[in-house]
């Protein structure tokens, strides 16, 4: 009895302490505040934040890949400049954001490797592949653009280094899709080769664009609760209106077609009307049946696993030579002299 | 006709012959390096060699607007018409033999950039601009030279490897170049100097190979290649190739 009474006093006080800090939290999230890495948070807080950053982390790697494929053949030196600079940006953007799920005591190692072994997710966008130039500008403008529009929300995400992050990569993102749309400009203008290259990759590349918002709202597993912690601020369907919103103007403007028959201004509404996305399509691509999930994906485990010596080598060597050369650092200082310059330069050019 | 064609050559404007060359070497690197894009062993090395591929690709654009169109300098010339050296067109390999190539290359650029700063060449404004950029991707290649060297014996053996394998593309670095009043031999000696001490502090020895191949010492600057840089550059030209006369 005794024991008894002890036990239930100490698991009020505990259940009452939790409930305070949880009260806390919650009139922090209530008041538009941040949230920071010391901060008590729910454990699905916590573990939510974690998956949503580490899939968006592995995006910016994996995206790397179908840009990549253009760069040593990129038909002019200043687009291969911007080309460049762009993957370059995207390895940034990998770099901040697994900083951001270290904060909440992820390491990078640890979420690579459920990359690797396919536990964790990357945007199925990167599973399609980049066959001409075009594709090039087509992911800039329409893939760098469908990114903008969901991530610029997350920009007052409640969770302050995901935020915090959210503002650097918008910036650059933004970037993208101006060259992205430029590089297509100058093709839509260009030889009737050009145009023709032009159109074919926006075919391509629409549809998958629309379905990065991810499911329909009425089968959207995890939206509700991350309304509800604002780290998710619109729902995927808003979401996707809005780009279409903003890109069927434009696409006009490049003089292309969107591959939509029943895409049309509704004055009623005060939006496009659009046609309806294949989600069969969606799912399969997502289960791993996409034209390029496996090649994404060994290609980074093999980049991973051909790397493993350098790693070792660098960790060995930071061993021996403890708190001399700049040691445990190894190439963290290179990431910072990123190529600012460069940037400026290029995204300066983009004239759209 | 005489008078006109030494008029339109006078002058502090005329462009030293060997700026194609240089053009040439930073472009050749600048590409060999973008094929490692989405490949590096660690993330902050996507970001490093991207870097350094910039800076090259930069300096690259400046140097051939000078000789003429960029563009078509870059894409509708012949194998041998390119006056890179070989070691910069040589293929990656693993990350060891890219970074001794960085090494070498580096190490060499940095002493005749910052020789053509001090100099009144027409180069000497692009030379002080690049010296600044080639100052960190020597010291970004001397920090990984002593890891690997230094680290473990499977990076050990790799990186000595790597180095006796590149060793045979360096005595090229040191002919003259066509227009440019250097003394390559001190340039040589202050290469060798550098080289040996940063190879010796990352324990590797210096190879004790020769620096030319049997019949290679300057045959690059004069537009002799080995076998991959012609597969190199029909990847690079294709696509300019295919559509004559385009804007892109
Ligand atoms: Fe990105
Ligand atoms: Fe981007």
């Amino acid at each position: 009895m005794t024991t008894g009474t002890a036990e239930t006093t100490a698991t009020e006080g505990m259940t009452a302490s939790q409930a305070a800090l949880e009260a806390v939290f919650d009139a922090a999230v209530a008041a538009d505040e941040r949230i920071e890495p010391r901060d008590w948070m729910p454990d699905a807080y916590r573990a939510g934040l974690v998956r949503q950053i580490a899939q968006h982390a592995h995006s910016e790697i994996i995206g790397m890949q179908p840009e990549a494929n253009w760069i040593t053949r990129a038909p002019s030196l200043r687009r291969k400049a911007i080309l460049m600079a762009k993957v370059q940006d995207e390895a940034g953007h990998g770099l901040y954001l697994y900083s951001a799920a270290e904060t909440l005591g992820t390491s990078r190692d640890e979420l690579l490797d459920k990359l690797h072994s396919g536990r964790q997710k990357y945007s199925s966008i990167f599973n399609y592949p980049t066959l001409t130039w075009a594709d090039v500008g087509a992911i800039g403008w329409l893939v760098d653009g469908a990114a903008i529009t969901n991530q610029v929300p997350l920009c007052r995400c409640s969770y302050g280094p995901y935020a915090r992050a959210m503002v650097r990569v918008c910036k650059e993102e933004s970037f993208h899709q101006r060259q992205g749309y430029e590089a297509l400009l100058a093709l839509s203008r260009g030889t009737e080769a050009q145009h023709a290259m032009a159109q074919d990759a926006v075919d391509r590349w629409w549809w998958p664009s629309l379905m990065m918002f991810g499911p329909p709202d009425d089968e959207s597993t995890h939206s509700a609760q991350a309304m509800a912690w604002k780290i998710k601020r619109h729902s995927n369907d808003e979401l996707r209106q809005r780009f279409v919103d903003i890109a069927a103007p434009q696409a006009e403007s490049l003089g292309l077609t969107l591959p939509d028959p029943d895409l049309k201004w509704n004055e009623e509404r005060g939006h496009y009307d659009f046609g309806p996305i294949d989600w069969d399509e969606f799912w399969n691509v997502l289960k791993g049946n996409g034209p390029c999930n496996e090649q994404r994906l060994s290609k980074r485990r093999k980049a991973h696993e051909d790397g493993a010596w350098v790693r070792e080598a660098a960790a060995a060597y930071a061993g021996k030579h403890d708190g001399r050369h700049g040691n445990d650092n190894h190439g963290r200082d290179d990431a910072h002299g990123r190529h600012d310059e460069q940037h400026t330069h290029t995204h300066g050019e983009a004239g759209a | 006709m005489t008078a006109r064609t030494t008029t339109g050559d006078a002058g502090a404007t005329t462009v030293p012959a060997a700026t194609l060359a240089l053009g040439d070497d930073a472009l050749v690197l600048a590409q060999r390096l973008g094929e490692w894009a989405g490949g590096a062993p660690v993330l902050e090395e996507e970001v490093a060699l991207a870097n350094i591929a910039l800076d090259l690709l930069g300096q690259a654009r400046v140097l051939l607007s000078l000789v003429g169109d960029e563009d078509e300098l870059a894409y509708l010339r012949e194998e041998r018409a390119f006056r890179n050296c070989q070691l910069v067109e040589q293929p990656n390999g693993d990350f060891a033999h890219t970074i001794a190539r960085q090494l070498y290359f580096s190490t060499y650029q940095h002493l005749l950039y910052r020789r053509l700063a001090a100099g009144d060449s027409p180069l000497a404004g692009l030379a002080a601009k690049a010296v600044k950029e080639v100052a960190y991707h020597q010291d970004h290649a001397e920090h990984w030279t002593l890891r690997l060297g230094d680290g473990t014996e499977e990076s050990h053996r790799r990186m000595q490897a790597a180095c006796d394998a590149l060793w045979r593309y360096t005595g090229e670095l040191f002919q003259p170049l066509d227009g440019l009043d250097l003394d390559t031999e001190a340039m040589e000696r202050a290469w060798l100097d550098s080289v040996t001490a940063v190879l010796g502090r990352a324990t590797l020895t210096v190879p004790p190979g020769p620096r030319t191949g049997a019949w290679s010492a300057g045959a690059g600057r004069q537009g002799l290649h080995t076998e991959s840089f012609g597969r190199m550059l029909a990847e690079m030209q294709h696509l300019h190739r295919s559509h004559p006369g385009a804007s892109w």
